[in-house]
Order: structure tokens, then C-alpha cells, then sequence
């Protein structure tokens, strides 16, 4: 992993969270959710730092970290794509779906493009089980998505936007 | 003191309150299994994650099977502790955890020796119903142990050692459900992270996912090439619990038949590390006199407490940890190198070896060794004092494969000149033990009197943290003893605040100290096995002719042939070292 070096500023807010917290290793949770809340992600430098003024070890943070899907320790795409992988919608196909999502962006889940465009990650019920599948990107909802109607939805993005550059050029 | 009533298996039992009804059914002689459950009592470490379900039982009243590890005892209970329900609960977890691990038993480092192994055969398991996909983990190897994690089943033992016990924290449990795994922090490898080879993870793993380096390989291989010349020493701890690995009751001292069986395996010479634990106290007690005397003339800059620095985990340890403390430890090598730093020199002259074509291995209780004997400091032109260390379990293992029966082999001496040694030398494979060495030579030493008595209890024992003063001719020396790197971690703390009043402190890695270090035979969670082995190591002291280092007269011919004084300049070069800020 390569090293990346956090400034002063960004310490500063960790260090603040942290001590929000009372520096306390029981607000280890909420501590990380903030803080991703602030800086977007946890890279393993933030989880480091975190790890000191909480007074744990830092393969602890980690395994939080990993524990839960909502904390990523990439930035997100500029287009967040999340999958519900609640039982409703993991019963109607959204494996496939997923499955479809990797293939077209060539990435993992938990990963990102490397154009930074789009972010992969999946979700427990999002409570739209009416929908199902459901595929959040950004804030906006797709209900009843087929594997087929992926690489449309993809291509919109993209070409959403080209666009806009093109307009604000 | 409140106690509770309660029936286990037919029968009334009476015990104290607040305890599990494994606890229980123990006092009562009846065996529950358990899995990811252990505690050593007395030295405060405990797992009880209540994760893995070997341990239920069925409680009258009650819909579910209870985990007899985390369930406390109530007045009344009525358990059945093997009913047909309880197999079949027992049986239908096992199998689910064994469709999750491959079948490696035959050619497992751990076969023998494995608890999930041994409760797959107590349980009857001919077949494993429930078949999928099983996890796959990359393996890590590092200079000591081993991470194979496809065999964990997370009991998360090791978790709780190195963080609870040792405070170092590499390993957690990081993702979850199916692949979750217990690992280092950005799943790095463990010679990246701040992992201290202490081996105590690897000393707790029910199964085959965590193993020392087995080097058994390459001390075959020298022993068969006859252009080399191979000594072996023997850590004290090894002795101590060696024969648990042949059927012998622990605590049963073998020293005679492990010399027996070095010299049938065919080492040139069967040497002592007990000697170079005497070699050690000449220097490491000279420099507490030094430093001492130096306080005593006022000097405010002096270095006070110094620490003992025989434990390469310890070291280890200080130089990711405290690394503003660096100074503060002896700069006295370990005995391991302290060894074979002499052998390849003193010895080697002597015998007119070349240093290439001597071969040195040692036989240690610990699996930190493994690591020590390749820092670059301990080499010469690239090739190292000590060349392969192996572990208590892998001597045992080498010497059944030569079919050698080792109950029937006779007591044997060490050779000569570097097998002689004394008691204080002996005592170094417990906690306690280096201290009072130190403290028996240090003492004469200074106050050029006999010592009035051999034995300080004071300082023996099994806390994890203990203190005496010790009369040093009318000065009061305040001696500190920690063993587990998390009791080590408190005392240093208090040397940072500067509330610490020590002037000599002693620190073991392992709880129990070497005795109970990361490569010798499993304890499997019984804590009277290590109380049994350091009872042997005071015993074979007390029956030592020489109980003082310094009266060691092959210690005392070495300095007047080859090294001089004590912290002479070729002592220096020879049997100190530096250590390194690794943060
Ligand atoms: S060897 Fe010691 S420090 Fe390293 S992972 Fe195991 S318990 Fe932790
Ligand atoms: S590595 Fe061994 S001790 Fe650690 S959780 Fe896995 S099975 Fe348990
Ligand atoms: S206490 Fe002994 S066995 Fe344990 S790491 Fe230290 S030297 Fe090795
Ligand atoms: S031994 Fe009781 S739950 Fe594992």
C-alpha cells in the first residue's frame, strides 16, 4: 500500500473527533464513522493515527473497518454506486447484477475505477424492498434493475458527464 | 464465601458462585470439550469469546443448549452435560467447522498436537455432511512463524493473547462472515508489522494456523555433511519439558537423556546455553555494578533501572515501543548469542575450526530465537554466531524420526568445556530466574562477602508483576520482575512517569517466563504444566554443585584466556550489542 502522508489540517480533524469522543476505545465505532463522515474514506494513515489517540492497535481499527461495509478505505467515486443486498433483492437476482457491475467497471467491491468516476460497494436492506433490485447511485434510487440494463446505466453517467463538461466549457 | 447447589449428570455438586458450569463440572470430575475456550489460572489470561459452541449443555427448563464455558452456575440447575441432544448439537458444529478446513491432517505441522483434531476423533466425525466452498488465505511466512490461516477457525485465541496479554496488537479479526480472518492491520505480513516473535499466539492456536519455521530440515542436512563440525546448546527451559513430548509426566527433568539424544543424533558437541547464561551474568551484573556505583557517586546521568535483555521478543518489543528507552536495557547479548559468539571464536581457535565450517544450532523453548539469531548484528562476513535455532517440539520431532527411544536412553554430561555451568545459570528458563542470578553474583561482587544465603524466594513466583529489595551490604537494591509484555508494558510506564523506584528489572516475554515460551511442548491451556516446569528448574538448581556464575571455573578459565575482564573491550565486541529505534 503506498504510503500517503496526512497533513497537519487532516490530523487535526481526527484528533479533534477523537477527543469528542473522550479518546475513549468504546467510541471506537462512532469515531470512525465521523471521522469517514469529514475525510470521505479511512486510508490506512487515518486508521493509524486514530488508533494512537484512541490507545488501541491499529489491527483493531482495522478490523472495524473491515467489519462494516459502510466504512470504505478508498475515497468514493465521483459516482457512488451501491448495491442493496438485502434479502428481497438478493433473491431477485441482485448477485447478477453486482456480478454485472464488476465486469463492466473492472473492479471489486469496495473498489474504484481508476478514473475515480465511479465506487463499488453493497449494502444491507436499504428498505425499498418494493424495488428490488435496488441500485443507489449517488441519491438517486434505481428500482427493478436487470443485469441487462447495466452497461446503459453506466454509459448514461459517462456520458452525463461528458457533457457537462462539454456545457460548462 | 456464597456457594450454589446444582446436579451435573445425576449428580449433586456444590460450588462457589459466580463461576462457569465448566468450572463446575471440572470440580467434578466431569470433562466438558471446548474449542475456543482457555484460561490459565493465575496468570489472569483468559479467552471466552463463547464463539465456537464445542461446550454445550443442556440445562433442565431452559429451550436452548447453553455454552458451558460462558454459562455461570444458578442454584437449582440441573445439567446434562452429554445427552443424545447435546452430541448431536456438538457433532453438527463440529462438522460445520471442519467443511470449512482443509483435510490436512497427514501432512499438518500441528498433526498430534491439534485440539480440533483431537475433538474430531473424541467426537466420533467419520463424515462431514454439510459440504461448500472453503476459504483460501495467501500463506505468510516470516523469519519465525507461520500464518496458514485457511486452518483458523477463529477462536480468536491468539487475538487475545497478543493484544490482552503481550499489548503488542498485531492480530484481529478483520472482515466477517466467510471471510473473516484473524491477521495484522492492512492484512500486511507479519515481519512488517510490529509482531514481537513472541510465539505466544502460536503457544495458544488450537490448530495448525499458526506454526513456528520449522528448520529441522537444515540441521539434518549439516549433521549428514562431514565437512562440518556442528555444535548444539540447549536453552535451561528445554530440559524442563522436553520429556512431555515422550509420555513424561511435566516438570519431569530430563537434562541427562537430551544430551544422550544430541550426541545419538550426531552433533559433534552437546554443549550448554546454561553456560553462556552464566557467561551473561558476568557481563549483564557487572554492568549493574557499574551503573550502580555510579549512582552511588552521585552521578545523575546514570542509566537506572537497567533492564535484562536475554528475551528477543522484550527487545523487540522496546525497539517498536519505546524506542526512547533504548538505552536504558543491558546492552549484554542473550545467552543464545552470547553462545554463539564464543563457540565461533573462543572455541573455534581453540579446536583450529574455521568459522564456515563450524555449524551452530540451538535448541530453544521459544520461537523469537529463530528471528534473533538472524539479525545482521549477530553475523560475521554474513555468516551468523548462531545458525539455526529450533524449538523444543522440532528437537522432539528430530529425534523420534532417528529412532531414537528416548525414555530408555541413559543420562549423559554435557561436553567441555562450554557444557559446564551452575544453578544461577539453570534458573534463567523462568521468570525470576536471570534476576536472581544476577542478584547472587552482583552481590558477592560487591560487597566482596559471601553471600548468607543462595535461594530469594522473594523473587520466585508466578505474578505477573513482582517487587523486592534485596540488602546489597546495607544499600537498599529495588529489584522489579514482569513477565507477559503487557505486565512489561505497565512497568515501563512507570519508568517513563519516573514513578519507578527499581534499580535492576527483569522482563520475560512469555508468561512464566521461558518455560512456558512460544515453542515448547502445548500446554493446551493447563497452567499447572508451567507451575510444574519451573518447580523442575529450581529443583535442578538446587542440585547444582555451582549455584554462582561467577564460580563457574569454566567461565572463570574463558575470561583469563580469552576475554580479560568482564565489559573488557573484547567482551564488548564479543558479547554486547546495540539496539535499534524501529518505529
Ligand atoms: S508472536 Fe507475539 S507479538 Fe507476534 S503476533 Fe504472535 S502474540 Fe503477537
Ligand atoms: S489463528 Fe489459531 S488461535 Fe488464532 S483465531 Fe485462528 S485458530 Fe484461533
Ligand atoms: S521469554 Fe523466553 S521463550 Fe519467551 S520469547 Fe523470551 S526468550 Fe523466548
Ligand atoms: S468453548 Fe465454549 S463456546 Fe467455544
Amino acid at each position: 500500500m503506498p504510503k500517503i502522508k496526512l497533513a497537519e489540517s487532516t490530523v487535526k480533524i481526527i484528533k479533534d473527533v477523537c477527543a469528542r469522543f473522550n479518546n475513549s476505545e468504546g467510541e471506537l465505532i462512532n469515531v470512525l464513522h465521523t471521522v469517514q463522515h469529514k475525510l470521505g474514506y479511512l486510508p490506512a494513515e487515518v486508521q493509524e493515527v486514530i488508533a494512537k489517540e484512541l490507545n488501541t492497535s491499529v489491527a483493531k481499527v482495522y478490523g472495524v473497518v473491515t467489519f462494516y461495509s459502510y466504512f470504505s478505505m478508498i475515497p468514493k467515486g465521483e459516482f457512488p454506486i451501491s448495491i442493496c443486498m438485502g434479502t428481497a433483492c438478493y433473491v431477485r437476482g441482485a448477485e447478477q447484477v453486482l456480478s454485472e457491475f464488476k465486469r463492466q467497471l473492472k473492479v471489486e467491491v469496495g473498489e474504484s475505477t481508476s478514473d475515480g468516476k465511479f465506487s463499488l460497494n453493497c449494502l444491507r436492506c436499504v428498505g425499498a424492498c418494493g424495488l428490488a433490485p435496488v441500485v443507489m447511485i449517488g441519491e438517486k434510487v434505481f428500482g427493478r434493475v436487470a443485469p441487462t440494463q447495466v452497461k446503459q446505466i453506466i454509459a448514461e453517467y459517462r456520458e452525463g458527464c461528458s457533457s457537462e463538461k462539454a456545457k460548462s466549457a | 464465601m456464597d456457594t450454589v447447589q446444582l446436579i451435573i449428570d445425576n449428580k449433586p455438586i456444590v460450588v462457589k458462585k459466580g463461576i462457569t458450569i465448566l468450572e463446575a463440572a471440572a470440580s467434578a470430575g466431569i470433562h466438558i470439550p471446548t474449542l475456543c475456550h482457555m484460561k490459565l489460572e493465575d496468570l489472569n489470561i483468559e479467552n471466552k469469546p463463547g464463539g465456537c459452541r464445542i461446550c454445550v449443555v443442556e440445562v433442565k427448563g431452559r429451550r436452548n443448549l447453553a455454552p458451558a464455558c460462558c454459562t455461570e452456575v444458578a442454584d437449582g440447575m440441573e445439567i446434562n452435560s452429554h445427552s443424545i441432544r447435546v452430541i448431536n448439537a456438538r457433532q453438527t458444529v463440529l462438522e460445520l467447522i471442519l467443511s470449512d478446513h482443509p483435510a490436512d491432517c497427514l501432512i499438518c505441522a500441528k498433526s498430534g498436537k491439534c485440539d480440533l483434531q483431537d475433538l474430531a476423533h473424541n467426537m466420533g466425525i467419520r463424515e462431514i455432511h454439510y459440504k461448500g466452498e472453503q476459504s483460501t488465505y495467501r500463506e505468510d511466512t516470516s523469519p519465525a512463524i507461520i500464518r496458514d490461516v485457511d486452518k483458523c477457525i477463529m477462536c480468536r485465541r491468539c487475538e487475545m493473547m497478543c493484544n490482552e496479554v503481550q499489548t503488542v496488537g498485531v492480530l484481529s479479526a478483520i472482515n466477517r462472515g466467510f471471510t473473516a480472518v484473524v491477521a495484522p492491520a492492512f492484512e500486511m505480513n507479519l515481519d512488517h508489522s510490529v509482531c514481537t516473535y513472541c510465539g505466544q499466539c502460536v503457544a495458544v492456536c488450537p490448530t495448525g494456523a499458526l506454526t513456528e519455521v520449522d528448520q529441522t530440515s537444515h540441521v539434518i542436512k549439516a549433521l549428514s555433511d562431514p565437512t562440518k563440525t556442528v555444535v548444539v546448546q540447549t536453552a535451561p527451559a528445554v530440559r524442563a519439558a522436553l520429556g512431555e513430548m515422550f509420555g513424561m509426566e511435566p516438570g519431569t527433568l530430563v537434562t541427562g537423556k537430551l544430551v544422550a539424544a544430541l550426541r545419538r543424533l550426531g552433533f559433534d558437541y552437546v554443549f550448554d546455553t546454561d553456560f553462556a547464561a552464566d557467561l551473561t551474568i558476568m557481563e549483564e551484573g557487572t554492568e549493574l555494578l557499574n551503573r550502580l556505583t555510579r549512582f552511588l557517586n552521585g552521578d545523575k546521568d546514570v542509566n537506572l533501572p537497567i533492564l535484562t535483555s536475554c528475551c528477543p521478543a522484550w527487545v523487540k518489543f522496546f525497539e517498536h515501543q519505546f524506542p526512547q528507552l533504548k538505552d536504558i536495557p543491558s546492552t549484554a547479548r542473550s545467552p543464545q548469542q552470547m553462545f554463539g559468539s564464543i563457540a565461533k571464536s573462543y572455541f573455534a581457535e581453540k579446536m583450529k575450526i574455521s568459522r564456515e565450517d563450524l555449524v551452530v544450532v540451538s535448541i530453544m523453548p521459544c520461537v523469537a530465537k529463530k528471528y534473533e539469531c538472524g539479525r545482521d548484528e549477530f553475523k560475521v562476513n554474513g555468516n551468523p554466531d548462531v545458525d539455526y535455532a529450533i524449538t523444543t517440539r522440532e528437537l522432539a520431532g528430530l529425534i523420534t524420526l532417528a529412532n531414537i527411544n528416548f525414555n530408555r536412553l541413559p543420562d549423559e554430561e554435557f561436553d567441555l568445556p562450554l557444557g559446564e555451568s551452575s544453578g544461577a545459570g539453570v534458573i534463567f528458563g523462568t521468570t525470576g530466574g536471570v534476576i536472581e542470578a544476577a542478584v547472587r553474583t552482583a552481590y558477592e561482587l560487591h560487597t566482596k562477602k559471601p553471600l548468607p544465603r543462595i535461594d530469594f524466594t522473594e523473587l520466585r513466583g508466578m505474578d505477573g508483576i513482582r517487587q523486592a529489595t534485596i540488602d546489597f551490604g546495607g544499600f537498599p537494591l529495588n529489584i522489579g520482575i514482569a513477565h507477559g509484555l503487557g505486565n512489561a508494558r505497565r512497568l515501563l510506564e512507570k519508568i517513563e512517569s519516573g514513578e519507578s523506584e527499581f534499580h535492576a528489572i527483569e522482563i520475560m516475554s512469555c508468561p512464566g517466563g521461558c518455560i512456558g515460551g512460544g515453542g515448547q511442548p502445548y500446554h493446551h491451556g493447563d497452567v499447572e504444566v508451567l507451575k510444574k516446569r519451573q518447580k523442575a528448574i529450581y529443583r535442578e538448581d538446587s542440585m547444582k554443585k555451582i549455584r554462582k556464575s561467577h564460580e563457574n571455573p569454566y567461565i572463570i578459565q574463558l575470561y583469563e584466556e580469552y576475554l580479560g575482564k568482564p565489559m573488557s573491550e573484547k567482551a564488548h565486541h564479543l558479547l554486547h550489542t546495540a539496539y535499534f529505534d524501529r518505529t
